[in-house]
């Protein structure tokens, strides 16, 4: 190796180093961005704990940390009879339409997606734009309806919206595309009925969309407020974010008791995440596998 | 074991026909391809066959019954696809196992049965694997273990050598044709690539823009193409075309040169002579083919020469160790047997 060329590779090797530095800087910004990002996201979970932890007087400051922490809402809410009536209400009722959903939604996802039809675009269409109708407007008709059929302060009344959901169609519908056309046509050829096909082909093969689905709706439902307000009359059929709020009287709001039972209303939601992102997880390694 | 025949079959998806008046008698334990390029309707003529796809005229016999309303189930075929359809989500073992569902037979019936498959198809040991877990070839075996386990009349094949390397298609295409062998069922088989045409078929269907263009063995096909595109399609490096005109004493091409000892050509007719690059010999009398070569392509065993005549570029095959120098004169010509006339303005062979 000459002079000039030990010069040459040397000062490449600089030029190498001063990006180096600009692409540590960046990766710097990124993790911060990230970590405020995350502060933002973090914060209203743990100013619901520590509020969960305050005495009533305390409620209003602002301080992360309570001056004198308690566990007496626990004790309370935990004491209250009326709050296992809702979580029971909740986890039905979140379990019910999360299955039905799936179901539903799968299926007329599966055939708009893989069936031709005279009218499937419009269809689709039509289920698509009921996305544009915000749940707002659609109480009142809901209402008069569960009137008219009896379903007020019911089981049904409070789940029959959320049974089969316009997204979750679209979802499915957009993954069943990704199931090749031939896996459905050999098992046609292997003699399987157009169900038999839809259930052991096709719908392990979106095992991750359906995670996801299952994820949307039940928290979807976990967390329904309005809908669940207008239909519910008893205490004893109040959902739980109903039932929540209900704590305190006319004049005051007790948001300790509410932030205590919001606190132990997400237990179940983090084990239901918890079981289907491992779904998630398994499902984006099998979709790795190409013909 | 059946045979296939195939009545005046027509398909149009909407105003596109893209099979016009398919007549095909394939017989019981043939091995027939069809191959064309893409868009000829070789898929579709399969889909149909197998009843994925109506025909919108004419009939499909398999074992002299008309299956035209049937479901694919009730055909009594097997089919292998391109992708392979082999289900991510299974084992190999449910993967073959999958084509017995339906069946009825008891469950060590079928156990014994997906063993036999996989001891034929040397994968005994892979049947507890996921899909992932598997090769491309393995992948491929599987495909066609699922086929095999119903021990249908018919298996069809839709371009299931597509997907895999070339090494592993030449290994391929020898097993399937072992299997053939073996299993004697009638075997249908769709292809774009001649090669595995020539190398597997007893019969091949040359098709293009949903028209059987020929149908006969791989030597007819070869040694007597129908028409033009038959003979520029089978065969690689594709047949030399070179215009002339016919005149009483032979063949006038527009290289200047004339071919004689052909097929008679009414005189002022348009014609393409068709000659292969192997059957171009050096010639100093009789040469029809005069240039000076362009390029050198040495394949090891011969090497191929392209030579300008003037009037077109002429592909011949030389000597591997001994080729004609890039930029020298060239004098070549062929066995009066071995050239093809054709029609120059339909393309129909005239010999």
């Amino acid at each position: 190796m000459t002079a000039t060329e030990i010069r040459a590779s040397s000062e490449t090797l600089l030029a190498v180093q001063a990006p180096r530095k600009a692409a540590n800087l960046a990766q710097f910004f990124r993790w911060l961005i990230l970590f405020l990002g995350g502060i933002l996201m973090i914060m209203p979970i743990v100013y619901m704990l520590s509020t969960s932890l305050k005495w009533p007087h305390e409620v209003y400051n602002v301080n992360l940390w309570p001056d004198e922490p308690t566990i007496e809402n626990y004790a309370y809410v935990l004491e209250d009879g009326r709050f296992y009536g809702w979580m029971i209400n909740s986890t039905i009722i979140a379990l019910i339409t999360t299955a039905s959903a799936l179901l539903f939604d799968s299926l007329v996802g599966y055939t708009l997606c893989k069936f031709r039809f005279p009218g499937r675009y419009i269809v689709f269409i039509a289920i698509l734009s009921t996305l544009m109708i915000p749940t707002e407007m659609l109480v009142i008709p809901w209402y008069l309806m569960s009137q008219q059929f009896g379903w007020l302060d019911t089981y049904w009344g409070i789940m029959f919206p959320g049974l089969m959901t316009a997204f979750g169609t679209f979802l499915m519908k957009q993954f069943f595309e990704t199931v090749p056309d031939d896996f459905i046509e050999a098992a046609r050829i292997d003699g399987l009925n157009e169900l038999q096909i839809w259930w052991t082909v096709a719908m392990p093969l979106v095992r991750p969309a359906l995670a996801a689905l299952a994820i949307f709706v039940f928290l979807g439902n976990w967390t329904a407020f309005i809908w669940p307000l207008i239909v519910t009359n008893s205490v004893e059929m109040y959902t739980l974010p109903v039932g929540l709020a209900s704590f305190g009287d006319e004049a005051d709001v007790a948001w300790e008791l509410i932030m205590t039972g919001a606190a132990i209303s997400t237990i179940p939601t983090l084990v239901f995440f918890l079981i289907f992102q491992r779904f998630i997880i398994r499902g984006v390694v099998m979709a790795g596998l190409k013909g | 074991m059946a045979n296939v025949t195939l009545r005046s079959l027509g398909k149009s998806f909407g105003k596109t026909e893209v099979l016009k008046d398919i007549d095909l008698q394939i017989e019981d334990g043939e091995f027939v391809v069809l191959v064309g390029p893409s868009g000829c309707g070789k898929s579709t003529t399969l889909r149909i066959i197998a009843g994925l796809e109506e025909a919108s005229t004419g009939t499909v016999e398999i074992a002299g019954r008309v299956v035209n309303n049937l479901e694919p189930k009730d055909r009594d075929i097997a089919m292998v696809f391109q992708n392979y359809a082999i289900y991510p989500h299974m084992t190999v073992r449910k993967n073959i196992g999958f084509g017995l569902r339906t069946a009825k037979k008891t469950r060590a019936e079928k156990t014994e049965r997906i063993e036999e498959v996989a001891r034929i198809l040397d994968m005994t040991d892979l049947l507890a694997r996921k899909p992932s877990q598997l090769s491309g070839g393995q992948r491929q075996r599987v495909a066609i273990g699922r086929a095999m386990v119903r021990d249908p009349a018919v298996f069809l094949f839709d371009e299931p050598l597509s997907n895999l390397d070339a090494q592993l298609r030449t290994q391929m295409r020898l097993e399937i044709k072992k299997l053939h062998q073996r299993v004697e069922s009638t075997i249908i088989f769709v292809t774009h690539d001649q090669v595995e045409a020539m190398t597997m078929a007893d019969r091949i269907v040359i098709m293009k823009d949903g028209v059987i263009q020929q149908v006969g063995t791989p030597s007819e096909v070869y040694h007597k193409p129908a028409n033009t595109f038959v003979a520029r399609f089978i065969g690689a490096p594709s047949m030399n075309m070179l215009p002339g005109t016919g005149t009483d004493a032979g063949i006038h091409l527009k290289t200047g040169l004339n071919f004689t000892g052909g097929p008679a050509v009414a005189s002022r007719r348009e014609v393409l002579l068709g000659v292969r690059p192997e059957d171009l010999v050096p010639d100093g009398a009789a040469a029809f083919v005069e240039g000076k070569v362009t390029v050198q392509e040495p394949l090891g065993h011969e090497t191929l020469i392209y030579v300008d005549t003037g009037a077109g570029e002429v592909i011949a095959k030389a000597d591997g160790r001994r080729p004609p120098e890039v930029g020298s004169q060239v004098r070549l010509s062929a066995l009066p047997e071995n050239v093809h006339v054709f029609d120059a303005v339909t393309g129909q062979a005239l010999t």
